[in-house]
């Protein structure tokens, strides 16, 4: 069942190959024999799926079941899931039980999902490694001495090893697709504000957009079209129609310009991320898409507007956890502000602390014009570039991640190198477009990630393409050896 | 040395919305602590706000009341500081582009001139919650049901030179707002609050002294009083040859002095930035249209139309606009009358504000309704009455209810004007008081009044007193 896909399991459901109930106990199993060798999960929330499960085959066996009915699934613990611990990966909400579910659980949830637990992540989402959880560092199941990327690590970690077919995510810099990349999924970023933000904790708001890991970009598309659409709830979600995801996905791509950035090919591009990338490509050609060299103006400076932005608004966004009213409280103050600085020093890990304080910095009078305002401003300049880039091509294509998974541990000390893993993924964020990274490739035995950014509200678009390349390919079928037995 | 005040207010009113500024919970005032917070209100991980339009439309109107022009975008920022009764650890504010700025408002001073106060901006924002030091033994609590409720800071430029022109100001700025419907004014409630920025300078002299900022004044007395003796202490300080320092300070009204807050080493940084939860405001020509056309008539042109077509004294109209209330009650009055605007000028200013205000009622909870007190002038107007009978008609009326018409009849109060009647009853007093007849005769012109008065007496104040005037006269020239 583990090897599956999402598809595959919608069609066992509705042809009763099995049910909802005997998938729950399977995955439920996986998860309990296998997760403690990569920490993939937060929370297990095994009763709360297995009671969803019988209901989703009672709806079944009634004749009401929609098209995602008794499917499960994990959400990342960023999401709020009422009466559910919702720790964001941190200390400071360890003893958080969200009372309400975030607009994305609640449509899952609608259309019948069942949801396992809650995934292990990087502290409010800051990290590419899924090192900075409070809860410890997720395992990547292709290498247990490897990373699984992040901060979405244990999303990926967990529908790669087969213990759930698939996750939700969140994308602020890359927090979908690098670990899709690093652990050979199928990893959606939607325009910014397709999917609403409602009940899912801030980290950088105007970069922030949830997604799903999956296998396939069908897959992907079959949650979409449940995730996607307007929420009065949000302000900055779009209200557009959602056209049909999977309808599309089997088009021709013949014709397709696909431009391919020279930024994206650059010196910190290892080589063979490289001939993995240029191969995928050369796929996409044969099937009749035509490549197109382009330049992206300012792309290089993605890195330092996204370390510029995302913190300001992160400096803010986690005021709210202050002790006062939900969240860890320290048990030694002595008077307010001793509250509010050892609940939050005792709160917060240090990358997130990092954090904090540059965006206190950049937003600081004196010091804003010359940051923030400059960042605004180049990633005005960024966006401008996408959009000129689409005036001539319809997706732009490239790496996901300058090297394949790193080792546990390599980069911790180094935030500078970490944040360099998301060179090629800020930009789509910093222009608030949508995009995808899909397995093209191996090297050393580790997956290889190939990256497709589209125009606002091309998901259509790019999971066509990524679909056309999945029929054409088998990358996306391959599983982590040790987690792969039928049986196991 | 003579010195020269300046003063500019920053006055936070809040609009009168159903809902909060951000998020559904209702904003009534009184309610059970944190019965009107919702997850938005209490900040949650997760939750997002989002704008109740109305507030928009509501800072349109008081933009075009003011002149201001109208921002076709403004937006909101984020203004970052801890505090326990600020939930999210920033509030919603608008900082660089505020929705309306550059107005003006015409203030009235006591000597009856004209003054402009220029308005620099209003902008909207969210409100904090509370904090509450008693009854918690050493701890502090937290009402959040004020959290988000929306707040329209209008803030003017330093125009006004004494603590008069800034009541004045104050008071004008408080009639608008109630007029355009968009605040209940309501002082101790908090919904109409200011903060006062005072400085002094040489008289003559150009450059602004280093100012201080009054906080949180909610009465116009204590305005008035607070800018009174900061201006005071300033003064002594600098010809003690001190300097003012810039400060944040609290009036106190029981020791009657500003003292300065107790402030944390650092001088605040708030590190404002736009809030990228909210889209910015986009205003177009044709809402602007919209909502002008739906203008009532504004507390200046009131006035303006009182005095010309009332006939009334700059000082009456005044008063009588006041309130939008009160002018139509007025206006209702004057219109049941069929004119007398005068007479009904009197009374709604007269015996009827005495009423409201012994009882602490607003005007539209009057017991005597306007169509009552119309109906009871026009019985002083054709001299059914008089005006002092009326007097006793209006208590009748305020206490116990009823007509008019009825109570007139019911205690016989109907005026007497009918010659013959006043003829005997004036016979009647000049028989019985011969002594004073005679003294009257002979030139003491004064016991005139005596016999009025004994006429008036006999007639339980009913005798038509013009009547009696002219009948005496008469009687005791024969």
């Amino acid at each position: 069942m583990h090897r599956r896909t999402l598809a595959q399991l919608a069609d066992d459901l509705r042809s009763r190959r099995c049910s909802s109930y005997e998938l729950t106990t399977h995955f439920l199993a996986r998860i309990e024999r296998h997760d403690p060798s990569m920490n993939a999960f937060v929370t297990v929330t095994a009763d709360h799926a297995l009671a969803d499960a019988r209901a989703a085959d009672e709806r079944r066996s009634r004749g009401d079941a929609g098209p995602l009915d008794g499917l499960p699934l994990a959400h990342k613990d960023i999401f709020c899931t009422e009466g559910v611990k919702t720790s964001c990966g941190s200390r400071m909400l360890d003893n958080f039980l969200s009372p309400y579910d975030a607009t994305l659980v609640a449509r899952l949830k609608d259309a019948g999902t069942v949801m396992l637990g809650k995934t292990n992540m990087d502290e409010f989402a800051m990290g590419s490694s899924s090192e900075s959880s409070f809860y410890g560092p997720v395992r990547n199941p292709w290498d247990l001495e490897r990373v699984p990327g992040g901060s979405s690590g244990g999303s990926a970690a967990a529908v790669a090893a087969g213990l759930v077919p698939a996750a939700t995510g969140t994308d602020t810099g890359g927090s979908i697709r690098q670990p899709a990349a690093l652990c050979g999924l199928t990893g959606l970023k939607p325009t910014y504000g397709r999917v609403s933000r409602y009940g899912m904790i801030a980290f950088a708001s105007s970069l922030d957009q949830a997604g799903v890991l999956t296998w396939t970009a069908e897959d992907a598309a079959l949650l979409l079209q449940v995730m996607a659409g307007f929420d009065p709830r949000d302000s900055t979600c779009l209200e557009e129609p959602v056209p049909d995801y999977r309808a599309g996905l089997n088009a021709s791509i013949r014709g397709l310009r696909i431009g391919v950035p020279a930024g994206f090919f650059d010196a910190g591009l290892e080589e063979g991320n490289r001939g993995a990338v240029e191969t995928a490509l050369g796929v996409l050609e044969s099937q009749g898409a035509e490549l197109v060299g382009i330049e992206l103006d300012n792309l290089d400076l993605s890195v330092p507007v996204y370390y510029v932005v995302a913190p300001a608004e992160a400096s803010s966004n986690l005021s709210r956890f202050d002790g006062v009213r939900f969240g860890h409280r320290t048990e030694h103050a002595e008077d307010l502000l001793n509250l509010y600085t050892r609940t939050r020093g005792e709160g917060f890990g240090a990358e997130v602390k990092r954090r904090i304080l540059t965006g206190a910095y950049v937003l600081s009078a004196g010091y804003y014009d010359a940051y923030y305002l400059k960042a605004q401003q180049v990633r005005q300049l960024i966006s401008q570039s996408f959009s000129r880039a689409f005036e001539s091509v319809d997706v732009i294509a490239g790496p996901t991640t300058p090297t394949p998974a790193f080792m546990l541990g390599q980069k911790t000390n180094d935030p500078v190198a970490m944040y360099l893993n998301d060179i090629y993924t800020i930009g789509a964020n910093l222009a608030g477009l949508p995009a995808l990274s899909i397995p093209c490739g191996a090297v050393g035995g580790l997956p290889v990630g190939l990256q497709l950014i589209g125009p606002h509200l091309a998901e259509g678009v790019l999971l066509n393409v990524a679909h056309r390349f999945q029929a054409e390919t088998d990358w996306h079928q391959r599983r982590p050896p040790d987690f792969d037995a039928e049986n196991a | 040395m003579n010195w020269e005040t300046v003063i500019g207010l920053e006055i936070h009113t809040q609009l009168a919305t159903r809902s909060k500024i951000f998020s559904a919970s209702a904003t009534r005032y009184g309610a059970e602590p944190n019965t009107q917070a919702n997850l938005v209100d209490l900040g949650f991980p997760g939750v997002l706000p989002v704008l109740n339009g109305e507030v928009v439309n509501m800072a349109i109107k008081f933009g075009l009341a003011t002149q201001c022009e109208i921002s076709p975008r403004s937006i909101f920022a984020r203004k970052n500081y801890f505090y326990p009764d600020l939930p999210k650890g920033y509030q919603i504010s608008q900082y660089e582009l505020p929705i309306v700025h550059g107005g003006q408002l015409e203030i009235v001073l006591s000597d009856g001139s004209a003054k402009t106060v220029r308005i620099t901006r209003a902008h909207l924002e969210e409100d904090a919650g509370k904090s509450l030091h008693e009854d918690f033994h050493g701890q502090t609590g937290i009402d959040l049901n004020r959290a988000g409720t929306p707040l329209l800071e209008i803030v003017s430029e330093p125009d006004m030179r004494s603590p008069g022109e800034a009541v004045a100001y104050m008071r004008r700025i408080h009639t608008l707002v109630r007029y355009l419907g968009i605040s209940d004014g309501n002082m101790q409630e908090g919904s109409f609050r200011c903060d006062a920025n005072v400085s002094v300078r040489k008289l003559g002299s150009e450059a602004l002294g280093t100012r201080t900022e009054l906080k949180n004044l909610n009465s116009f007395r204590f305005v008035e009083r607070a800018i009174e003796v900061e201006v005071e202490r300033q003064i002594d300080l600098i010809e003690d040859g001190g300097q003012v320092i810039q400060e944040t300070r609290l009036y106190d009204p029981d020791r009657n002095e500003t003292r300065a807050m107790r402030s944390k080493e650092e001088a605040n940084d708030y590190r404002y930035f736009p809030d990228p939860d909210l889209l910015p405001i986009v205003i177009d020509q044709a809402r602007i249209g919209h909502i002008a056309a739906g203008l009532p008539e504004l507390p200046d042109a009131k006035r303006k139309r009182f005095i010309a077509d009332y006939e009334l004294s700059a000082y009456d109209a005044d008063v009588l606009t006041a309130s939008r209330e009160q002018a139509e009650f007025y206006e209702a009055v004057v219109t049941g009358l069929g004119g007398q605007p005068k007479l009904a000028a009197n009374w709604v200013m007269g015996e009827l504000s005495a009423a409201l205000n012994r009882e602490d009622l607003d005007i539209t909870a009057s017991r005597v309704s306007a169509t009552q007190l119309a109906e009871l002038l026009q019985r002083i107007d054709d001299k059914t009455i008089s005006g002092k009978i009326a007097k006793q008609v209006f208590d009748a009326l305020w206490n116990d209810g009823g007509e008019v018409e009825a109570i007139i009849e019911a205690r016989g109060l109907r005026q007497i004007s009918d010659a013959g009647a006043i003829e005997a009853l004036v016979d009647e007093i000049l028989e019985a008081h011969p002594r004073q007849v005679e003294e009257y005769r002979s030139g003491k012109e004064k016991v005139f009044g005596f016999f009025v008065g004994q006429v008036m007496k006999q007639s339980e104040g009913k005798a038509n007193p013009q009547s009696v005037n002219e009948i005496l006269k008469i009687k005791l020239k024969s």
